[in-house]
């Protein structure tokens, strides 16, 4: 009982689309300071589960706990305030501002500032954003318009973006999606720095075994809605059941991506 | 109220309902296959009237009046189809690709062009068509008696109903528009003729508005002015419907002219000793109706939420002024600072340069919605209304001090933009824009109507400043004031927290919403703000004109800031002031030269549209980048 209270805490959730169950009684945890994978083969309900999770779906059962509060049902923006920092599967940034403007447009809005009316942003958290960008490895490009950045840097200013509220819990939608393999193994370490440092939980889907395998502490894997697995990754990928419906009995490591 | 009255206003509703629903019918078929909302759909349906009227009598001198009537209906019915060909293949074939924006604003142009040369062909008067042989008479019902004429269109709107379902479940042309409407993409790439496919529906769509239109001429006589009302109150059907759903369109007409006519066969009802005209209502139904519908499904009846739209380009990071920028901003305010003393030598520069003060108020408050908000609106001829009328009812009427006034004109913008706003502002793409459109309308109906009040088509007159600003100069110099603070306050919000948030909002909504930002509201009040900023650019027309009147607050104007937005360029802050410098420059010179200003306008709009969609500072812009490239080598 003296074991701190999970970062974010999944109990039981389940939801249907005109009869067919997406999602069937999924439970799991996450600590602060772990890096947990969710992985399943297409349609296993991964998306379902994640977007319950970030507030963009309504689980018909089950409720979500983040720090300890109930979060089932809240709005994205809300889940955001929480301390809560996403990525998206197609990073999502704010094209017509330079990066050192997104990164302050995050800090700002995580301080509650949206509704400053007289001073200049460009003078808001100007210091703090250029840090993130840093850490980031953006520091160079913090000038130049977002719209004018190679993919895999708007992923990098997403994930600045990310940070800016000082999250305790990181979504992140497939973080390596879109990026060529060198960029993908620099991305998840950088992650992985970064959320150690942090001390944050990150949950994230995946397609690429390399990254899962390599990086994660921890994997659930669902099948057709319903988790059929929940450990260190290693144990994860010798499980038989695991091994049968996902990886259909070949080699880990490879792309389960056809 | 009796039961009988009751029933022949249900059947009179179901007549108007037929009419409307021809018109949002095509409107919707179009915009399922093409993405286009168009404007010019109005248009359609008062040619249809116009040729109908032309058509019959001189049909009915060589084949009878029954043959004429009818042969009329189907002649107009078949040139507004062709017509609806023609303009697809000429103009909006060139604008599929292009941002939203300019495709209504292009469409429109056809309105106003089509509208000049309706004005050219027919002239300024109403036409009233014949009778319609063998429909003339009346059916008795309950007691009372009912245009046979209403009754056949009470069955006309269900009889096209079922007609366009058959054709769209039934034939291969309907089955490749519904396949069009779901997936554009797969339809090209399956080696359809989509090009034939566009051009077919087009001429459909406006084939249906024009038959729309020339049934109604046993009914009301053709006018200019039933090209926007038409489009006002279709916009209202098919919001209410949803986008691309004929059975919500039909839905929709009838419920909208079910409730105007319920209102109307109340009549005047006595409430614990007051008197309520209801029929006053009709507007204010309307608008209710709309209300209900959008809160519980905003997406329209049978509605569904829109693919993401085409923004254009991201547009280049705002910048604050550098040293030249100021230099030449504090020039041009001292410029206008010293226009009464320019006045002595040249006595029309004050009384343009008042123009241009207030259109410059009025395009940087729209600008504001429209750039960094990126929502369109049709609408901000509304706000501009309320403050001018609001301004104008309380100096004249109330007996109010200039100040006092002014600020009672802001107030009564700001409480319209807050409630409409609040409607709109939940709406994306070509639904707000419709919604804003809808709401302008009806604030002009209003106008128009409330005559106690707005002195109906006449107006205000007599809305004289006091001292100090009753002199030329006192008020071109308190406007200057004005404006400048205006002007001064959007921008300086523009590069503050808010400004950048309403950014972000319209870049991604989903990564503002991630990152914890409160996208509708930071919408609702930058409308709000946008509104009252437009009331006070219209309480200072009041002011200046000295009166106001309906057609100052019309679609029209409107038009006329989102086209000094575009004429500036909607990409820079300073775009709209150089717009609507010009335009102002350009209205006070050649259009009052001509009758025809409004095709000289639509002409304007689709040369900025096709030819410069970055308006005169990325005009500028793009030379000086030349000039730098040159510079270098």
């Amino acid at each position: 009982m003296s074991a701190p209270s999970p970062v974010l805490a999944v109990r039981g959730i389940a939801k249907s689309y005109g009869g067919v169950r997406a999602l069937d009684g999924v439970s799991f945890e996450i600590a602060a300071g772990e890096l947990l994978a969710l992985i399943g083969p297409n349609g296993a309900g991964k998306s379902t589960c994640f977007n319950i999770v970030n507030g963009q779906l309504r689980p018909d059962a089950g409720t979500v706990h983040i720090l300890g509060r109930d979060v089932t049902g809240l709005p994205p923006r809300r889940i955001a305030g929480l301390g809560v920092g996403r990525t998206f599967q197609v990073a999502a940034v704010f094209p017509s501002m330079t990066a050192l403007e997104n990164v302050q447009m995050a800090l700002i809005a995580a301080r509650r500032g949206v509704f400053g009316f007289w001073h200049p942003a460009r003078r808001i958290a100007r210091e703090e954003a250029l840090a993130l960008l840093e850490q980031t490895g953006m520091g160079a490009q913090a000038e130049r318009p977002a719209a004018a950045l190679a993919y895999g840097d708007v992923k990098r200013l997403e994930l600045a973006m990310a940070l800016a509220g000082e999250p305790k819990l990181l979504l992140m939608d497939e973080p390596t999606a879109g990026m060529a393999a060198g960029e993908r193994r620099e991305m998840i370490a950088l992650v992985r720095r970064l959320t150690r440092a942090r001390g944050l939980a990150v949950l994230f889907t995946e397609h690429s075994m390399d990254v899962v395998f390599g990086h994660a502490d921890r994997a659930i894997v669902l099948a057709r809605g319903r988790l059929i697995a929940d450990g260190p990754v290693d144990a994860v990928r010798r499980d038989p059941l695991v091994r049968e419906v996902y990886l259909g009995g070949t080699r880990p490591g490879r792309e389960a991506r056809p | 109220m009796s039961l009988d009255s009751l029933l022949f206003q249900a059947v009179n509703g179901l007549a108007s309902a037929s009419g409307l629903f021809l018109v949002a019918a095509g409107l919707s078929v179009i915009f399922g296959v093409t993405r286009i909302v168009n404007m010019a759909h109005g248009s359609f349906y008062m040619l249809g009237l116009y040729i109908a009227v032309t058509l019959a009598p001189l049909l009915g001198e060589h084949l009878g009046g029954a043959a004429g009537f009818w042969g009329g209906i189907a002649g107009a019915t078949l040139a507004v189809a062709l017509l609806g060909a023609a303009v697809e293949r000429v103009l909006l074939r060139r604008l599929y690709n292009a941002p939203e924006l300019y495709q209504l604003l292009a469409t429109f142009a056809l309105l106003l062009i089509i509208n000049d040369a309706a004005l050219f062909l027919w002239g300024p008067e109403d036409i009233l068509g014949p009778r319609a042989p063998g429909l003339s008479g009346s059916v008795e019902l309950l007691g009372r008696r009912l245009p046979q004429y209403d009754v056949f269109l009470a069955l006309i709107g269900p009889v096209v109903l079922v007609g366009l379902h058959l054709l769209l479940t039934r034939t291969r042309f309907g089955r490749l528009i519904r396949a069009a409407t779901q997936d554009r993409e797969m339809v090209a790439a399956l080696g359809i003729n989509e090009a034939l496919l566009f051009t077919a529906v087009f001429a459909l769509g406006a084939g249906i508005a024009g038959f729309g239109g020339a049934l109604q001429m046993a009914r009301e006589p053709a006018s200019l002015s039933l090209d926007l009302s038409v489009l006002g109150e279709a916009f209202v059907v098919v919001v209410v419907g949803g986008m691309g759903s004929i059975k919500g369109a039909y839905l929709a007409a009838v419920l909208v002219a079910e409730v105007k006519a319920l209102c109307t066969a109340l009549g005047v009802i006595e409430i614990a000793g007051y008197t309520f005209n209801m029929s006053w209502l009709t507007l204010v139904a309307e608008f209710l109706v709309m209300a209900v519908v959008l809160v519980l499904r905003p997406h329209g009846l049978f509605g569904r939420a829109l693919a993401a739209t085409k923004a254009g380009e991201a547009e280049p990071p705002l910048l604050p002024l550098d040293r030249r920028g100021r230099a030449l901003v504090l020039a041009a305010i001292l410029l206008f600072a010293a226009m009464p003393l320019i006045g002595m030598f040249f006595r029309y520069a004050p009384v343009l340069a008042l123009d241009m003060v207030i259109a410059a108020l009025f395009a940087a408050s729209l600008h504001f919605v429209m750039g960094p908000g990126g929502m369109a609106s049709f609408g901000h001829a509304a706000y501009f209304g309320l403050g001018a009328y609001g301004t104008a009812f309380a100096a004249t009427q109330l007996g109010l001090s200039t100040p006092l006034a002014f600020a009672t004109g802001i107030g009564t913008a700001a409480a319209g933009a807050a409630l409409f706003g609040w409607f709109c502002v939940r709406l994306e793409g070509v639904y707000f824009t419709m919604l804003t459109l809808a709401f302008a309308q009806i604030v002009w109906s209003i106008v128009y109507q409330w005559e106690d009040v707005t002195g109906g088509s006449n107006g205000l007159f007599g809305v004289w400043p006091d001292w100090p600003f009753d002199s030329r100069a006192g008020l071109y110099l308190a406007a200057l004031a004005v404006a400048l603070g205006g002007l001064a306050l959007l921008r300086r919000i523009v590069f503050a927290p808010f400004g950048l948030a309403l950014r972000a909002g319209r870049d991604s909504r989903l990564r503002a919403e991630a990152s914890g930002i409160p996208v509708a509201r930071v919408r609702w009040l930058s409308f709000a703000l946008a509104g009252t900023l437009c009331g006070a650019a219209g309480g200072l027309f009041a002011f200046a004109k000295g009166s106001i009147s309906p057609e100052a607050i019309s679609v029209g104007r409107s038009i006329d800031g989102l086209v000094m937005v575009l004429l500036g360029g909607v990409q820079s802050l300073m775009g709209p002031l150089l717009g609507a410098g010009a335009f102002t420059l350009l209205q006070d010179t050649v259009m009052r030269e001509t009758d025809y200003w409004r095709a000289l306008l639509g002409l304007v709009i689709l040369v900025l549209v096709l030819l410069f969609p970055f308006g005169i500072a990325g005009g500028l812009r793009r030379v000086a980048r030349l000039r730098r490239a040159g510079g270098a080598r």
